[in-house]
């Protein structure tokens, strides 16, 4: 038994290595990420798929960013303006428009979930609420389904900058998001002891959690062994060195923008070159019940505008776009009907969400809404349709069935169906 | 039970008292040596708890003492077992159980000298005993009172009211009012009243202080007091309204007429700004009734209007869910629209099942709905006979809510064991069943729950008085809440068994200070008192999990007293962190 405080058990060598190089190497410079470590990553990069959610929590409008309709009743101020591929989008987006070509906007949303908490899960999960099952959101699925496309990751699969995401569900609190602020700021990183000691501590914790697992207490004990797991490697591993957004050249910064989101969306940019397969970024304040256009235009737009466009071009210029998906979209958008209060409320019966990269084709609409922005024309497409697309552009099997706790076999994104033309 | 209905409703003072901890090692280590030296400690709580159970077996005039409703809930759940084909786990361990008491009921882990006052109690009572100390005991008032007021705050302006910049409820305010209402047991239903109807300041030593306003204090003012709506009819009438503002849902029965005259009940209620004498500055807010001329500018009939997804405008005019109307003026003088929904409410049988659902819950891990505030008529429900048994119950017992407690903690589903069974292992409710309540249902302790229970076990954090030490709680749970961005203020909690608290329990303030070793703390006197390293780790492994540790365990203990060359301060440390950080420690089991 003594054995195991000199060679520790469960641990690969490579971590092992890490533990005797102590936890404050973690923090050193970004130098430290060293040139073996990086040709390495250059070679899983290659097939290794990604996925970036930018979460707009609160609902935007979406007949004021991608789906204009001026000249209208409800079509409110905002003029539409040309881009680099065949659409038009908002004035107020002049960044993205020269991005358009590598986006697709979907057009057709029609969803049925126009309550914060509802419409939020509905879109993360594929399913609507229900008290007898959780399903898992989408960063837990595509984890779940992306991990074995990175065998080296010490850092979670799953985070969440900025916002708190949704739960993994079923999977189990293993696959819960990783949230960190949009500084990248991880809490209580920091630990106080040396290597050997946190090896001392690691073995008498489990020997006290693995003799209370065996007595059949439930299945959320075993979860709780994982998370410690995963606790103690994302406390001696290098990789957190991505979450070091600070780092960054100030240059590179203010491209993105220099407040949260826009760092949020640098972080997501560091931490997909590192290999977490999906990160989601939360920009909040949507809910515009009340003046709508003008926190539109000089409070939400400019700073998504500038954020979304670097991040799309700077993937681009790295070479990362082909297998990194990106998806803009919130719980639903707003009323066409502008209220009295120069606002829009609730409205999730025809909207948009927008998606490109990871081989979609770019520089297109799909699917329209009507003259007033209230009805869609064609074919809908819902939650599940949005997802399964995504999947497909990560190359993620759209068979694949999950088996909930209680054994019941739900396939992926609830049976969603590919969106029509997203994929040459 | 019945004798005591009304005993605790009197007002008492709330005490700063502490509760039982040891000041000194050197009593710690007396107190260790003698109950496990003379076993008496140890042989009770292992197969003395068996040992009880078939003393009473084999005299079957001797029981131990349970409430009517006690007997009640038993029966009905054990009537449910057979029906479901399953067998329930044995009994739990009379100091687990104890252990779980002391967490749901004041919200923290017993200390090591409660443990073993426990144990000491020989009589077949001792649990009834216990639960009544508990609730009724001078010294646990406080501790009751905070813990109830920490729920509850929770509930009423969620984790997050009160604690934004610029926020007008005022948190303190709102954990005065219920701590006072817990601290004198006042009737549940004279609480809610209370709630809905409350006028007067948000902030503690303002003028006209009610406490009681800070629910609805930030409810009422944007878009016409729909979250108000949604917040009264969802928290104490177990009805999902919010959806319902805007249409008629398809799966809810209630439609949007009813959303719409429920609402109407708040358009008298303003928050009105106060402020800082002599500046801009807001100091707090002021809940009134005012006249309410309506939206047609009629106020002796003060309609409201709201328009249906085809564009079409219908009036509505203060309704209850049951029907009835009251008068239609919108003058305070005539119809207190606030204080005529509050009087409908307390003749609700809503009412009296959502609480006894809510309680239920808090102590099973599980009510009989799923969620807990949906009651609406398209929710199954978990053996409605003995809930609505229990929900009349409570209200013939005066909505006395320790009376509530008693007959739920001496319950046999709440003393069984969490460990499952072959005959069993189908009732998880995670996996979508209807709970049975066969086993107890492991789950996590509250954020809160282990901030106070490391106060109790090590002593940290116990500086300054009361509201000192409630501020230094709310600045660390900050940690663990995450917005939604949305203006309802949805919140979640990182608290959740997710990484930030997994590094959170290996590095942060709270677990450092609990085991901090230098001279004056807790671990430090523990280190250089007397005894030997064993039975220093044998008091560790009481004071956090309430049971010896294994040999498996004692043997790792030994291994790292030899790797840290004899230096037992360390090894404490090191083992007292491993204990903090194990499931059995987090759990509620």
């Amino acid at each position: 038994m003594w054995n195991r405080f000199s060679t520790p058990n469960g641990m690969s060598r490579r971590h092992f290595m890490s533990h005797m190089a102590g936890a404050s190497a973690m923090l050193g410079s970004s130098l430290s990420l060293g040139h073996s470590l990086r040709v390495h990553a250059d070679t899983l990069k290659k097939n290794r798929k990604s996925c970036i959610l930018l979460w707009m929590g609160g609902g935007p409008s979406t007949m004021d960013i991608w789906d204009l309709k001026p000249g209208t009743d409800n079509g409110g101020p905002f003029k539409a303006i040309s881009t680099s591929g065949d659409v038009q989008i908002s004035e107020h987006m002049p960044l993205m428009a020269q991005q358009m070509h590598h986006m697709a906007i979907v057009r057709s949303m029609s969803t049925r979930e126009a309550d914060h908490n509802r419409g939020r899960y509905y879109m993360h999960t594929g399913y609507v609420p229900d008290a007898n099952v959780d399903y898992p959101s989408y960063g837990a699925v595509m984890a779940h389904e992306l991990i074995s496309q990175r065998p080296d990751l010490e850092i979670p699969p799953f985070v969440a900058v900025g916002g708190a995401s949704e739960g993994p569900g079923f999977l189990g609190m293993s696959w819960a998001p990783f949230n960190v602020t949009s500084n990248g700021r991880v809490r209580n990183l920091e630990m106080s002891v040396d290597s050997d000691r946190l090896n001392q501590r690691r073995i008498a914790l489990e020997t006290i959690e693995n003799s209370f697992i065996s007595q059949n207490r439930g299945g959320v004990l075993e979860d709780h062994r994982k998370v410690l797991g995963k606790t103690f490697d994302l406390l001696t591993s290098k990789q957190m060195e991505a979450f070091q957004v600070d780092k960054e050249p100030t240059e590179v910064k203010e491209r993105y923008g220099v407040g949260g989101f826009g760092q949020g969306c640098l972080l997501a940019r560091r931490l997909v070159e590192a290999g977490v397969a999906f990160v989601e970024v939360d920009l909040g304040g949507w809910d515009n019940h009340q003046n709508i256009f003008r926190t539109l235009e000089n409070d939400r737009l400019p700073v998504l505008d500038k954020a979304m466009a670097a991040l799309t071009s700077d993937l681009d210029e790295r070479g990362l776009l082909e297998d990194t998906c990106i998806v803009w979209m919130g719980e639903f958008s707003r009323t066409p009907r502008i209220n009295g209060d120069a606002g829009r409320d609730h409205w999730a019966r025809a909207w948009s969400v927008v998606v490109g990269g990871g081989g979609i084709k770019g520089g297109q609409a799909i699917g329209a809404t009507n003259e007033d922005g209230t009805e869609v024309d064609g074919e809908p497409y819902s939650s599940e349709d949005v997802m399964a697309s995504v999947c497909h552009s990560l190359g993620i099997s759209l068979e694949t069935t999950f088996t909930s706790r209680s054994g019941r076999p739900m396939k992926i994104a609830n049976s969603g169906k590919l969106i029509k033309g997203l994929f040459a | 039970m019945a004798e005591r209905k009304g005993k605790c409703t009197m007002m008492r003072t709330t005490k700063l008292r502490r509760p039982l901890v040891f000041q000194a090692a050197s009593v710690v280590f007396s107190a260790l040596v003698l109950l496990v030296g003379s076993g008496t400690f140890w042989g009770v709580s292992g197969s003395g708890v068996r040992a009880i159970a078939q003393d009473e077996a084999s005299k079957p005039n001797r029981k131990a003492t349970v409430p009517v409703q006690t007997e009640k809930i038993d029966k009905a759940i054990e009537a449910s077992w057979s029906d479901a084909g399953v067998r329930p786990s044995p009994l739990e361990d009379d100091l687990k159980w104890c252990r779980r008491v002391y967490l749901d009921v004041i919200g923290r882990i017993p200390s090591f000298e409660e443990m073993s006052v426990f144990m000491k109690d020989k009589s077949l009572d001792r649990k009834l005993n216990l639960v009544r100390r508990l609730l009724e005991d001078d010294q646990y008032t406080e501790e009751y009172a905070n813990h109830w007021s920490t729920v509850w705050t929770n509930v009423l302006i969620g984790r997050n009211g009160g604690m934004e910049e610029r926020s007008l409820t005022s948190r303190p305010g709102m954990q005065k009012y219920l701590r006072d209402s817990f601290a004198s047991n006042k009737p549940y239903n004279t609480m809610v009243h209370e709630l809905v109807t409350a006028t007067g300041s948000t902030k503690p030593g303002a003028e006209n202080f009610n406490g009681a306003t800070n629910f609805l204090a930030m409810k009422v003012n944007e878009e016409n007091g729909v979250q108000a709506t949604a917040a009264v009819s969802k928290i104490f009438l177990g009805l999902q309204v919010q959806c319902t503002q805007c249409h008629n849902h398809p799966f809810n029965q209630w439609k949007q007429q009813k959303f719409w005259e429920f609402n109407a009940f708040f358009r008298q209620t303003r928050a009105l700004r106060r402020f800082v004498r002599g500046t801009d500055d807001i100091d707090h807010i002021e809940l009134v009734n005012e006249d309410f001329s309506g939206e047609g500018s009629h106020p002796d009939k003060a309609e409201i209007y709201y328009t249906l997804r085809n564009g079409v405008a219908k009036v509505a005019y203060p309704v209850f869910v049951d029907g009835t109307a009251v008068g239609k003026s919108g003058y305070v003088s005539e119809v207190n629209r606030r204080s005529e929904l509050g009087d409908l409410m307390m003749e609700s049988d809503y009412l009296d099942k959502t609480i006894v659902n809510r309680m239920w819950a808090h102590f099973l891990g599980y009510g009989f709905t799923k969620p807990i505030d949906d009651l609406g008529p398209h929710n199954p429900v978990a053996n409605l006979e003995l809930f609505e048994t229990l929900a009349k119950d409570f209200r013939e017992n005066s909505y006395d809510l320790k009376q509530l407690i008693v007959w739920i903690t001496l319950s046999k589903p709440y003393q069984l064991t969490s460990k499952m069974t072959k005959d069993n292992e189908s009732d998880d409710p995670t996996m979508g069943e209807m709970p049975k309540f066969s086993h107890f249902y492991t789950r996590q302790m509250s954020a809160e729950q282990l901030y106070a229970s490391l106060a109790v076990a090590t002593q940290a954090n116990r500086k300054g008085n009361l509201e000192e030490q409630q501020r230094r709680r709310e600045e660390w749970m900050r940690q663990f809440i995450v917005a939604f961005g949305t203006d309802e203020g949805d919140e979640t909690t990182t608290f959740n068994g997710s990484i930030p608290q997994g590094l959170m329990m290996f590095n942060g303030d709270l677990i450092r200070a609990a085991i901090a070793l230098e001279p004056g703390t807790w671990l430090h006197q523990l280190s250089t008192g007397k005894g030997t390293p064993q039975d220093k780790v044998q008091f560790l492994f009481i004071a956090g999990l309430g049971r010896k540790p294994r040999p498996e365990e004692l043997s790792v203990a030994t291994q790292i007293l030899v790797a840290r060359k004899g230096e037992v301060g360390g090894m404490l440390q090191d083992m007292w962190w491993a204990i903090l950080n194990s499931n059995e420690f987090i759990f509620n089991h």
